[in-house]
C-alpha cells in the first residue's frame, strides 16, 4: 500500500495531480489518431450499415460504396445512361433475355487479384443464398431459377433442393459472363448499375467465413482485410466518426481518378453539416437541409435544387370505412392545395405532385390525372351522399398518422388544415417515433399515413410495382385486377412505346383509385462547393465518386462565366491549382 | 475497507442483472424491430435476416443468448462447438445490429474514451470555473464580485446545454473562428463541447462550494486559529478548505453520472463520435444489442464512480468511516 501523506491538504494536493494525469491520459488516449485533411470531404448523414455490397440497402450506403467497388455496368452520372464498367461490353440475345458480358482484361482487386467472371458468378450466388440474408436478393429474382434457389421452393411451392447449376448465372469463361432472365426485362441494365450487385471477393471473405462463422462480418470489412474493385480502397475507419478511402492503384482506370484521398463524415445533426460545410471541412452535404435555412441559401451557387426521383404521399387504408370508398379518396386528393405546402413549408422548390410518377422517369410522361378544386371535392361528397347540399358533412374525424419529424407534423398541419377548410372535415394529427410508425403502418392500424418513395432507378417500374396486390410495400390494402395485368404486361414488354403506354395506363387506374395520395415531388439538396469538377447532376441524385476533380481557377472563371450560373458567389475552400486525375496531368501548367 | 468493496461487489452484480433483464423486456416489448424499414423485405428474404440475428428465436432462448456465457447457436455448445462462449457474461455483447460490419464490444470501445474525454474536460472545466467562482464569492461576501458569480452561476444552472453549445459556436466558431465548428481530432475540438456539457456543473459546484466554504469559515475553529495568528491563506488551504470541499466530492458522483449521459446532446451538435449517439440512436432503431451494450457501460460506470466518491470522502475526511455507511 501506498504510504499515506500524513496532512489531508497534501493528501487533496496528491488526489488533484493524480486525477488531472488521469483526465490527461484519458483526453491523449482519445485524441491519438491525427488525420490531415482529404482531398475531399462529403457527408451524407450519419454512421451507414455495412461496407458489405450485399448487407446494404439505402442511399447513404450507395454513395459509400460506389467509392469502393465496380459492378458490371455502371449509370453516367450526368445522362443516367448505362455505361460499361467492370465490363467492357455485353450483348444481349435475340430472345431478349440472355445477356453476355465480356469482362475488362484489366480489371483487378485491390490486392493485384485479377476479376474474374467466377468472381461475379460466386458474389451474385452469395446475394441469393438465404444465409446471407442480403435484402435485395428479391430484386435479382428476375433471373432464372434465382428465386428458387433462394426460397428452396419450385414454381408450384413445393420443396426443392438447392442447385445452382439450375440458375441462369454462369461465368463461361474467365472474361465472360451469361446472366439468363425468366424473361425480357427492359429495366435489368439500369437495376444492375445498383451498388449491390457489386462483386466482393471471394479469396479473402471465404477463409474468414470458415474460420469464424459467427463474427467474420466484423472482420471482413475492416482496412487491411477488405478487398474491392471499385476507384478508391478503404485505409481507415472510425465508427461514428469517419471513413477514409484512397485511390486505388489497382483499379483499371486509376490513370483517371483525381482525387487521392476521399474522408466520409460521419454527422448526425444537418445543422452541424451545414456548419462544417460552410466552415470549409466539408466539400459536400447531400441530405436534408432544415426548411428554414433553405430561404438563405436559395441563389447561392453552391445549393442548385434539382428535380428528384421521389414521391412524398398519403397512403389511404382503403380497408376503413369511409376510405374504402373512392369518392372520399378523390374529395381528400382534390381538396387539398400543394402549391401552398410546396411554398410555405419545404421552400426549397419541391413540386406539386399530381401523379405518384414525378415528371423526369426517362422517357415516361405520367397521365393527366386530377386536379385540385374545393368545389369539385365537396362535389363528390354530395353525390356519394356523404354530404347534404348545404356541404354539411356525414362523416368521421380522420387521423392523419405520421413519424415524428418537424417538416412532417408542418404539412400534415397545412393539410389538415385545408381539409377543415374545403369540406369541413376534421383531421386529427397522430404522431409516432420511426419504428412504432413502420409498424402501425405495416398493420395497416391508420387513415392516413405519411410515406415517401425513392426511385432505385430511373423507370415505371421502379414506382409502380409496389401497388401490385400482396407486395410488400403496398400497406393500404388495395388492389385491382386490371392494374396488377398491366404492371405485369408491361414488365415484360419489348417495345418501348407499348411498354410506356402500359405503364400509363396503370398509373391512370392509381390516380383513379387513389389508395395513395401524392403531394409534392423532390428535389435534390446538394450544398458542393463552387470548384468541385465531375459532379453528378441527374434525378437519382447519383455520384461517381470517379469522376470528382477540383477545378482550376481559370475553370472556376470559366464556368461562372455561363449565363446559367446561379448568381451569388461563394468562396470555394479548394486547392486553387485545382486537382486533375494522372491522366490530364499534362495539360495543366 | 474490503467489506465495503465486497459488499458494493454484490450489489453490483445484482444491478447488472436487473438492469440486463429489464432491458430486455423493456426493447422488446416496443413496437417495431431491428428490420423494420420504409421498405418491407420479401417474407423469404426476412426471415433469413431474423434467422442470421436468431430474431426467429423464442424470447427465453435469445435471453440466455444475451446473458451468457455459453453461446447457443449452431456454433456453440450444442453445435460445433467452434464458438462455445458468448453474451454478456463472456464479455461479447454481440454483433450491432444497425452497424452490420461492426461488434458492440468494437462501438464501446471506439466510442468510450472519446465520451470519457469529453467527460473529463467537462468535469475540468465544472471543477476549474465552479472552485474558482465558489471561493471568489466566499471570500468577497456581498461584494459585486460575489453577486455577479451568482448571476454567472444562476444562468448556467438555467439554460440548458444545448443553447450554450449553439451560442458558444455562434460567438466563437463562426463569428470569430477560435475554435472548429465541429468534428473531432485534436484538443481544440474539445473546448467548446467541454465547457458546453460542464457549464451547469460549474455553476452547480460554485454554488456548493460558496455555501461550504462560508459555513466552513464562520466555525469556532477558524476564529480561535484567526486569533492565534495563524496567517489567513493558511486558515482556508488548510482548515476550511478540505471540509468545504466534501460537498463538492460528494456532487462529482451524480455530476460525473449526469455529464456521462446528457452528453448525448452534446455530442450530436458537435459531431463527437461518443457513445452518447449510440445510446439513443440504439433504442431508436431498435438495434437490441447496442442499446443494451451501450446501456451497460453507462450502469457499470454509474456504479464505479459512485464507489470512487465513497472512497474519496475517506480520503478527503479520516473522519467518515466506509464500513458504517450502509
Amino acid at each position: 500500500m501506498l504510504a499515506m501523506p500524513s496532512t489531508s491538504g497534501a493528501r487533496l494536493a496528491l488526489a488533484t495531480a493524480l486525477l488531472g494525469a488521469l483526465g490527461a491520459c484519458v483526453v491523449a488516449f482519445a485524441l491519438r489518431s491525427g488525420r490531415p485533411r482529404a482531398d475531399f470531404a462529403f457527408t451524407g448523414g450519419g454512421e451507414i450499415r455495412s461496407l458489405d455490397p450485399h448487407g446494404v440497402t439505402g442511399v447513404p450506403e450507395g454513395r459509400v460504396l460506389r467509392l469502393l467497388y465496380e459492378g458490371l455496368v455502371a449509370r453516367n452520372p450526368q445522362s443516367l445512361a448505362v455505361e460499361p464498367a467492370a465490363a467492357e461490353g455485353w450483348k444481349v440475345g435475340p430472345d431478349g433475355r440472355t445477356f453476355t458480358f465480356a469482362l475488362r482484361a484489366d480489371a483487378r482487386w485491390s490486392n493485384g487479384d485479377p476479376l474474374v467472371a467466377s468472381d461475379f458468378e460466386w458474389s451474385f450466388r452469395r446475394m441469393l443464398e438465404p444465409a446471407t440474408a442480403c435484402e435485395y436478393a428479391s430484386s435479382l429474382w428476375l433471373v432464372e431459377g434465382a428465386r428458387e434457389f433462394t426460397t428452396g421452393l419450385a414454381a408450384d411451392g413445393t420443396p426443392r433442393e438447392r442447385d445452382w447449376s439450375r440458375v441462369g448465372i454462369v461465368a463461361l469463361s474467365e472474361r465472360t459472363l451469361q446472366i439468363r432472365l425468366e424473361r425480357p426485362t427492359p429495366h435489368f441494365l439500369p437495376l444492375l448499375s445498383l451498388h449491390v450487385f457489386a462483386p466482393v471477393h471471394r479469396a479473402s471473405l471465404e477463409p474468414l467465413q470458415q474460420q469464424f462463422p459467427r463474427d467474420w462480418a466484423t472482420r471482413w470489412t475492416r482496412p487491411g482485410t477488405l478487398v474491392t474493385n471499385g476507384p478508391f480502397r478503404l485505409v481507415e475507419r472510425r465508427i461514428g466518426e469517419v471513413l477514409r478511402f484512397e485511390r486505388n492503384e489497382m483499379y483499371w482506370d486509376a490513370r483517371n481518378v483525381a482525387l487521392r484521398t476521399v474522408d466520409v463524415l460521419s454527422v448526425e445533426s444537418w445543422s452541424s453539416a451545414l456548419n462544417l460545410y460552410l466552415a470549409g471541412e466539408l466539400d459536400w452535404v447531400d441530405g436534408a437541409i432544415p426548411s428554414s435555412l433553405v430561404p438563405e441559401l436559395l441563389g447561392r451557387e453552391d445549393f442548385d435544387p434539382r428535380p428528384y426521383l421521389g414521391v412524398y404521399f398519403y397512403r389511404v387504408n382503403v380497408t376503413r370505412p369511409p376510405l374504402d370508398r373512392r369518392e372520399v379518396r378523390a374529395a381528400l386528393a382534390t381538396a387539398l392545395r400543394r402549391k401552398e405546402i410546396c411554398e410555405l413549408v419545404l421552400k426549397a422548390g419541391q413540386q406539386p405532385a399530381f401523379s405518384f410518377l414525378p415528371p423526369q422517369v426517362g422517357d415516361y410522361r405520367p397521365p393527366k390525372t386530377f386536379g385540385e378544386s374545393a368545389e369539385y371535392a365537396q362535389k363528390l361528397l354530395v353525390d356519394a351522399g356523404l354530404a347534404d347540399a348545404e356541404g354539411k358533412l356525414d362523416l368521421r374525424a380522420l387521423e392523419l398518422h405520421f413519424n415524428t419529424s418537424e417538416v412532417h407534423r408542418d404539412i400534415a398541419e397545412v393539410a389538415a388544415e385545408q381539409w377543415r377548410a374545403a369540406l369541413g372535415l376534421e383531421v386529427r394529427l397522430r404522431n409516432q417515433e420511426w419504428k412504432s410508425f413502420l409498424d402501425a403502418q405495416g398493420k395497416l392500424d391508420y387513415d392516413l399515413s405519411r410515406s415517401s418513395w425513392i426511385a432505385d432507378y430511373a423507370d415505371p417500374s421502379s414506382f409502380l410495382d409496389i401497388w401490385t396486390t400482396g407486395h410488400e410495400n403496398n400497406r393500404t390494402g388495395w388492389s385491382n385486377r386490371q392494374y396488377d395485368e398491366l404492371v405485369t404486361a408491361a414488365r415484360s414488354e419489348r417495345d418501348a412505346a407499348r411498354r410506356r403506354e402500359l405503364y400509363t395506363n396503370a398509373e391512370r387506374i392509381l390516380m383513379h383509385e387513389l389508395p395513395c395520395i401524392p403531394i409534392y415531388h423532390y428535389v435534390s439538396q446538394n450544398l458542393v462547393d463552387p470548384r468541385v469538377g465531375g459532379f453528378g447532376q441527374n434525378v437519382l441524385n447519383e455520384q461517381s465518386p470517379k469522376y470528382w476533380y477540383w477545378r482550376s481557377d481559370e475553370e472556376l472563371a470559366d464556368v461562372r462565366a455561363k449565363p446559367t450560373r446561379r448568381s451569388k458567389r461563394v468562396e470555394s475552400h479548394g486547392p486553387s491549382a485545382g486537382l486533375y486525375p494522372p491522366s490530364r496531368a499534362g495539360e495543366q501548367p | 475497507m474490503r467489506r465495503f468493496l465486497l459488499r458494493r461487489l454484490a450489489w453490483f452484480a445484482l444491478t447488472v442483472w436487473a438492469v440486463i433483464t429489464i432491458s430486455f423486456v423493456l426493447m422488446r416489448s416496443v413496437p417495431g424491430g431491428p428490420l423494420s424499414s420504409d421498405r418491407t423485405l420479401h417474407p423469404t428474404v426476412e426471415a433469413a435476416v431474423n434467422a442470421r440475428y436468431h430474431l426467429d428465436w423464442p424470447a427465453w432462448r435469445q435471453y440466455l443468448q444475451t446473458l451468457g456465457p455459453l453461446n447457443l447457436d449452431e456454433h456453440g455448445l450444442f453445435g460445433d462447438r467452434s464458438d462455445v462462449f458468448g453474451g454478456i457474461l463472456a464479455l461479447d455483447l454481440g454483433p450491432s445490429l444497425q452497424h452490420r460490419d461492426v461488434s458492440v464490444n468494437e462501438i464501446v470501445a471506439q466510442s468510450l474514451p472519446v465520451s470519457a474525454a469529453l467527460g473529463v474536460t467537462a468535469l475540468g472545466w465544472a471543477l476549474l470555473l465552479g472552485l474558482v467562482g465558489g471561493l471568489v464569492s466566499a471570500l468577497r461576501p456581498g461584494t459585486a464580485l460575489d453577486t455577479s458569480a451568482r448571476v454567472l452561476s444562476t444562468l448556467g444552472l438555467s439554460l440548458p446545454n444545448f443553447v450554450i453549445a449553439s451560442f458558444l459556436v455562434l460567438a466563437l466558431a463562426v463569428a470569430l473562428p477560435i475554435f472548429p465548428v465541429a468534428g473531432w481530432g485534436s484538443p481544440a475540438h474539445l473546448v467548446l463541447p467541454g465547457f458546453a456539457l460542464g457549464a451547469p456543473f460549474a455553476a452547480y459546484v460554485a454554488r456548493l462550494f460558496r455555501a461550504g466554504l462560508l459555513e466552513a469559515l464562520a466555525q469556532d475553529c477558524i476564529r480561535t486559529a484567526r486569533a492565534k495568528g495563524v496567517p489567513w491563506r493558511s486558515i482556508v488551504l488548510r482548515h476550511a478548505l478540505p471540509s468545504a470541499l466534501v460537498p463538492v466530492i460528494s456532487f462529482l458522483g451524480p455530476a460525473a453520472a449526469g455529464i456521462l449521459t446528457g452528453s448525448l446532446v452534446i455530442e450530436r451538435i458537435f459531431t463527437i463520435p461518443g457513445t452518447g449517439s449510440h445510446f439513443v440512436a440504439g433504442a431508436l432503431n431498435r438495434d437490441y444489442a447496442l442499446a443494451m451494450g451501450v446501456t451497460l457501460v453507462y450502469t457499470v460506470a454509474v456504479y464505479a464512480l459512485n464507489v470512487l466518491v465513497d472512497l474519496a470522502y475517506a480520503l478527503i475526511d479520516p473522519r467518515i468511516e466506509l464500513e458504517k455507511d450502509a
